[in-house]
């Protein structure tokens, strides 16, 4: 076990973790942080996709030793049931999700990209949404509702 | 005194002014028999590899190739008459595959590899002359090139020609099988493999004194092809065979990197490409002066491998543990076997893990996430150490910290 302090959704949160622990664990069994999901534990699916600084990762491929000091942001960053943030508004408009296991990985993925890049077009979308999957098949949906993001100007939190 | 200068004015035309050919109404009819042999030698040459850009038509162009004299982007070869080669009749092909020079007389960068092209046989050039004046035409202006002073200028490639622009077409020798000669065809003419096989001069030519010897390409390191039956790892026929057509094969891994598309151009033809080409590169033995280096470089202190195994078992093994699915019902190799572990360069591990194995759309095949924004550059140094370790134990890789360093530089 040891010490690491890890600054998740903008506060401090030090934990006494196995050094080897995926990120995944960390936010899920310690921090309660159940948004970001476990799917294949093999980078190969996006269920558990988060951001770090400003990049997103696989949070089940992640080491937690390593990222002290960087800024780890999880899905409940971005809003909550009462009070959704713009992305999560344009999911439940086009009603995005089946059985809602990908989402917050499709959520925090499209959440980067238009950091980066607040007007993609639908080509590099599809490109940045690639890694991350969905079994039940709403991808169409959840490319329109981040086209709806893409299409206006206002602010992305 | 005007005597010379008027002689040096004939050579200067002679060396660096080439004609334009007449240019053509495109051509339409093509015999489908030759359309199909031409498809082949398209893929063959891997002419999309380059020609066409990421997200663009094909062999519409538009590829940046980073070279040390500045940036050049690959351009439109579909049969568009404003800006591909529409107009381009075969003549004026043909010269453009074998002298370097564009149907309106401007030299071409050697980048095109027209050194290789040059070797191909008449037949193979017309059949792919043929394919892609038949294809749909693309408009799609070339992109500038940014080439630095003096290699913007481009009759002073004619220089370079002069020095390193000889070769005749291939013709196959008697005492070799069919096999041996169609590899020796393929690797030295469409394939280009000597391109990024074999190490480049300071003005960016081919050693050919170091033929296949080993070279590097986009940060990677591209691995010597002679003597790869004689190493400590060696190839046999079937690995090879299997690795030239984008599998993973047992021993040695799956094709990464620039290698990556190539393969997939190889899988597309017939397998008996990728054996004929198994067949002469098996053939080909290190050079007498190069012995694969055995001379122990112990490290200056025992490594300590404690974060590298934690980091393995928390980011890898769920792919690359000896329990891990991939290698128990798919049969992928352990890492220490791979071609990558063993190598002396630590290059294309790291790039490996970097940038991952990206997915191909359309066709099955590995996909490994990219860990750049998972692990930081102590976190791969450690990984690396000490998967080298279980590769290779004898030859921890050196200047670990600087290559990673210098890897994040050229990604960004």
């Amino acid at each position: 076990m040891s010490q690491i302090t890890l600054n998740v959704n903008g506060a401090a949160q030090p934990l006494e973790l196995e050094p080897d622990m995926p990120l995944l664990y960390a936010l899920r069994n310690h921090l309660n942080l159940n948004g970001a999901k476990y799917g294949c534990g093999l980078g190969q699916c996006g269920a558990c996709t988060v951001i770090v600084d400003d990049q997103p990762v696989f949070a089940c491929l992640t080491p937690c030793a390593g990222l002290e000091g960087k800024k780890i942001r999880t899905v409940e960053s971005l809003g909550s049931a009462e009070k959704p943030g713009p992305l999560q508004t344009a999911f439940i408009e086009k009603q995005a999700a089946q059985c809602g296991y990908c989402i917050a990985g499709m959520l925090m993925r499209a959440q980067a990209l238009l950091e980066r890049n607040r007007h993609p077009d639908e080509a590099t979308i599809l490109e940045h949404m690639a890694g991350n999957l969905c079994r039940c098949g709403t991808h169409l949906r959840i490319i329109e509702a981040i086209k709806q993001v893409a299409g206006h100007n206002g602010s992305l939190t | 005194m005007a005597v010379v200068a008027v002689l040096g004015l004939i050579g200067a035309v002679w060396l660096m002014w080439r004609p334009a050919i007449t240019a053509i109404e495109r051509p339409t009819m093509f015999d489908t028999a030759q359309l199909q042999r031409g498809a082949r030698v398209v893929e063959s040459g891997d002419c999309a590899v380059c020609h066409t850009r990421p997200g663009g038509e094909y062999l519409a162009g538009g590829l940046p190739l980073v070279t040390p004299f500045g940036t050049l982007y690959s351009t439109n070869i579909t049969p568009d008459v404003d800006t591909g080669i529409g107009q381009w009749s075969l003549p004026a092909f043909e010269r453009a595959m074998r002298q370097g020079i564009a149907r309106d007389g401007h030299f071409l960068y050697p980048a095109f590899p027209y050194v290789h092209y040059r070797r191909m046989s008449a037949a193979d050039i017309a059949d792919a002359y043929a394919y892609l004046m038949s294809g749909p035409a693309v408009h799609a202006p070339a992109e500038q090139n940014q080439m630095n002073f003096p290699m913007n200028i481009r009759p002073l490639v004619s220089f370079w020609n002069l020095l390193f622009l000889h070769g005749e077409p291939l013709t196959p020798l008697a005492q070799r099988s069919e096999a041996w000669n169609r590899g020796r065809y393929l690797v030295d003419g469409p394939g280009h493999c000597a391109g990024c096989h074999s190490p480049l001069n300071l003005i960016g030519a081919e050693k050919s004194s170091e033929y296949l010897q080993g070279g590097s390409v986009d940060g990677w390191h591209a691995p010597a092809l002679v003597g790869m039956g004689q190493r400590s790892n060696p190839w046999s026929r079937e690995q090879l065979v299997g690795y030239l057509r984008a599998g993973i094969v047992d021993g040695h891994g799956t094709p990464a990197g620039p290698m990556r598309p190539v393969s997939l151009s190889l899988a597309r033809l017939p397998a008996s490409e990728a054996e004929a080409i198994a067949e002469y590169l098996l053939s080909l033995e290190n050079p007498p002066s190069v012995t694969e280096t055995t001379a122990k470089t112990p490290a200056s202190e025992p490594a300590d491998h404690s974060t590298g195994a934690l980091l393995f078992s928390s980011a890898c093994a769920g792919c690359h543990g000896p329990a891990a699915p991939m290698r128990t019902i798919d049969g992928r190799p352990g890492l220490q076997n791979t071609s990558a572990l063993q190598a002396a360069s630590s290059r294309n591990f790291l790039k490996t893990v970097l940038e991952g194995l990206p997915a191909t759309p359309g066709s099955p095949g590995p996909l490994m996430p990219a860990f750049a924004a998972s692990l930081d550059n102590a976190q791969l140094g450690a990984l690396a150490t000490y998967l080298r370790q279980q590769a290779s134990p004898d030859q921890p890789w050196a200047d670990l910290s600087s290559t990673i360093e210098a890897l994040r530089q050229e990604t960004k």
